[in-house]
């Protein structure tokens, strides 16, 4: 840029450098040997922003009050223009959100993602987690069906297992002495603010993730240009297709299967003198639901709860192998699929009345997740023999 | 010890499976195929015009459907006129006059349907202190809801399964839960007069009414799954696109 333009352009970039961070995404260089599986970042990504868009659309008819929210989820429903299709976006799109992170946490836990210098970009996609989970507890009870009503009873109600100041807690967070309109009420200011709260960490996960840049398939750092190509087009396309596939599958269930994923007793209006039969949670919560259950003692089982999602902070130093990649560690392969099948059946189990056979098996998956964490990952670390790993990337790429 | 954990593992199996016998003695419901189901489901406008007829006519006594009006039924094929006459059968409470005397009023098209009682306790005590639920969203607020609709209503018989014991004022129903329910049984055979030729036994007033009642509950159905076929025929579209436009653009990465 000459002339005119380009001085008002240096004048802009010395005091704020929006120019250089522009200058930034088009030269950003990334892996060139990435798999699909690095799309599930940028499609969380834009599962956020469709939450917050469409969110937007429902908070212009939606009243946080408790006699009124059924009354007006349904008239969104029924009398806003395409109301059906915003508010079976948003709440088709929040099962797909979790779908897409829980890949790309998956896909962190594969190739060693969160091993060094990465650990800062692993602990503020462990916030986002936790943001997100109170995020979708919080609007899964706007609706105020019974489900909303009974799950916020029962998620809320295990803050009274704290000590001493437990009861406390629960009523502050109540704002009264059961669920109802007050909890109702700040529910929804809370669930309007934590998205944005959750774009700020994005940011901040990004922005730890261009210092060093994306880890890749063979776990081995970029040594050389030739590893790398420009982000720009090489992964906007390919991102594309991976929004596509993402896509069709979100349409699939918002126009075919738009209550699937969520439970027939979210659509009985609210009712606190009866208790639905079973009260299970969102999908996205079934593993931790069935770790909250396979403790007997209500704060050990909220502890587990906690402590299966804190350990992930733990990740970096538990699993000390020096090979990253999963590709190159035979033992951790096998390992790493028996802990997805082991996620996956707590969340079966989740879904279950917490009797007979449910509970052992509860109990045994739930040791068996911690197991993996701190028994299996750092013997694996220390005994694992593992593959020769290629010089470079462009090494294993030529192949 | 060894024996203790067979012993447990053995007890929690009984449990387990005694829980499943538990679960099934309410029945699966029966499975029907219905013209809204599938990604080309319709509504069947005739099926549903008779459904509100039998609604109008049987249900509307003891259940509510307020989140539908009066204006709805112009979607499913009524005139204005026919809409006008219909709302008319009903009372509302008029605007207070200016003595602050609340009136009653006949129904206009704008309006919701109108309750058959004023408020809970009114429609606990004319059932024997059971409630009848709203029927907006029943399809849709119950597993498999138009099936399980369907079997309630054709479900009634008068011979109990040998160990279900039927409590006073209730009624043998295997597809309810605990197998009674405190609905009598509402349908019987010819119990309205269909314009056409279709006759009033209780298996078509029944699918008639499951179309109706599915209709209550997602009006919006048939525009969904006809701008579903649009969205993803142009998402496939989009995706071939991209993956071309992809694999051009790295053609040349070695
Ligand atoms: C005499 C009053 C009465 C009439 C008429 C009546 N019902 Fe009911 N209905 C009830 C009562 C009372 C219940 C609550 C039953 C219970 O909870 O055991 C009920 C429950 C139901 C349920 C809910 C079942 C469930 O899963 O909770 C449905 C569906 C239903 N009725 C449909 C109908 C339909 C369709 C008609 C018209 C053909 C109809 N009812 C006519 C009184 C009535
Ligand atoms: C992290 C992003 C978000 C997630 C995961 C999320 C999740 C959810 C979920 C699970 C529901 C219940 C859906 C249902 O069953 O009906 C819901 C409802 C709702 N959300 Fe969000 N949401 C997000 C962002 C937002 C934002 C940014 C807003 C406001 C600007 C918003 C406004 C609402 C409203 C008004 C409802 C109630 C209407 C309804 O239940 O359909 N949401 N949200």
């Amino acid at each position: 840029m000459s002339g005119k333009m380009g001085k008002i352009v240096e004048w802009i970039d010395y005091r704020l450098p929006i120019f250089s961070f522009l200058k930034h995404l088009g030269e950003y260089r990334t892996p060139k040997n990435l798999s699909y599986m690095w799309s599930f970042g940028s499609i969380a990504g834009i599962a956020l922003v469709i939450q917050i868009i469409t969110g937007l659309f429902l908070a212009m008819h939606y009243s946080p009050n408790a006699d009124k929210a059924f009354q007006s989820v349904e008239y969104i429903m029924r009398n806003v223009n395409y109301g059906w299709l915003i508010r079976y976006i948003h709440a088709v799109g929040a099962s797909m959100f979790f779908v897409a992170v829980y890949a790309h946490i998956a896909r962190g836990m594969y190739y060693g993602s969160y091993k060094s210098p990465r650990e800062m970009v692993w602990f503020m996609g462990i916030f986002i987690f936790l943001l997100m989970m109170a995020t979708a507890f919080m609007g899964y009870v706007l609706p105020w069906g019974q489900m909303s009503f009974w799950g916020a009873t029962v998620i809320t109600s295990l803050f009274s297992a704290i000590p001493v100041i437990g009861e406390t807690i629960v009523q502050w967070l109540w704002g009264g002495f059961a669920v109802g309109d007050a909890t109702l009420n700040r529910f929804f200011v809370l669930h309007y603010l934590f998205p944005f709260v959750i774009v700020a960490v994005v940011i901040i996960h990004i922005i730890a993730l261009h210092i060093h840049g994306s880890n890749n398939p063979t776990g081995v750092e970029v040594k050389t240009k030739k590893d790398t190509v420009p982000f720009h087009p090489y992964y906007t396309i390919k991102d594309f297709v991976g929004f596509g596939a993402f896509f069709l599958i979100f349409a699939y269930f918002v126009f075919y299967q738009p209550n699937y994923l969520g439970h027939p007793d979210n659509y009985i209006e609210a009712n606190p003198m009866v208790t639905p039969e079973h009260i299970v949670p969102e999908w996205y919560f079934l593993p931790f639901y069935a770790m909250l259950r396979a403790i007997p003692d209500k704060l050990g089982g909220v502890m587990t709860m906690l402590a299966s999602i804190l350990i992930l902070f733990l990740l970096p130093w538990l699993d000390s192998s020096k090979v990253k990649s999963g590709r190159y560690r035979p033992v951790f392969k096998v390992c790493f699929w028996i802990f997805i099948g082991n996620v996956m059946l707590l969340g079966y189990i989740g879904g279950k009345p917490p009797e007979g056979i449910y509970v052992i098996l509860g109990q045994f998956s739930t040791f068996y997740y911690f197991t993996h964490f701190l028994l299996i990952l750092p013997l694996l670390g220390k005994y694992e023999k593992t593959l020769e790993i290629p010089k470079s990337i462009s090494d294993d790429y030529a192949k | 010890m060894q024996n203790k954990i067979f012993k447990a593992i053995y007890v929690t199996i009984l449990a387990a499976v005694s829980n499943l016998a538990m679960a099934s003695s309410q029945l699966p419901p029966k499975q029907i195929e219905w013209s809204f189901d599938g990604i080309f489901g319709y509504f069947d406008k005739t099926a549903i015009q008779r459904g509100f007829k039998v609604y109008k006519e049987v249900c509307q006594t003891c259940h509510s459907l307020k989140y539908t009006s009066y204006l709805d039924l112009k979607k499913i094929g009524f005139s204005k006129d026919e809409i006008k006459a219909i709302a008319s059968e009903s009372q509302v409470d008029a605007a207070p006059n200016e003595e602050e005397v609340v009136k009653k009023r006949p129904a206009e098209i704008t309006d919701m349907f109108v309750p058959a009682y004023p408020n809970e306790q009114a429609a606990r005590s004319a059932n024997n202190g059971a409630l009848p639920p709203d029927l907006s969203l029943i399809v849709k607020a119950r597993p498999d809801g138009a099936n399980y609709l369907y079997s309630i209503l054709t479900g009634y018989s008068n011979h109990p399964h040998a160990n279900v014991v039927i409590d006073p004022g209730m009624y043998y129903n295997p597809y309810f839960a605990n197998q009674q329910i405190a609905m009598p049984p509402p349908l019987s055979q010819g119990l309205v007069t269909y314009d056409n030729n279709e006759s009033p036994s209780i298996e078509q007033m029944s699918k008639d009414l499951v179309h109706f009642l599915h209709w209550t509950a997602e009006p919006e159905m048939e525009a969904r799954k006809l701008m579903g076929i649009k969205v993803l025929l142009y998402l496939i579209a989009f995706t071939a696109i991209f993956y071309i436009a992809k694999k051009r653009i790295w053609k040349n990465v070695k």
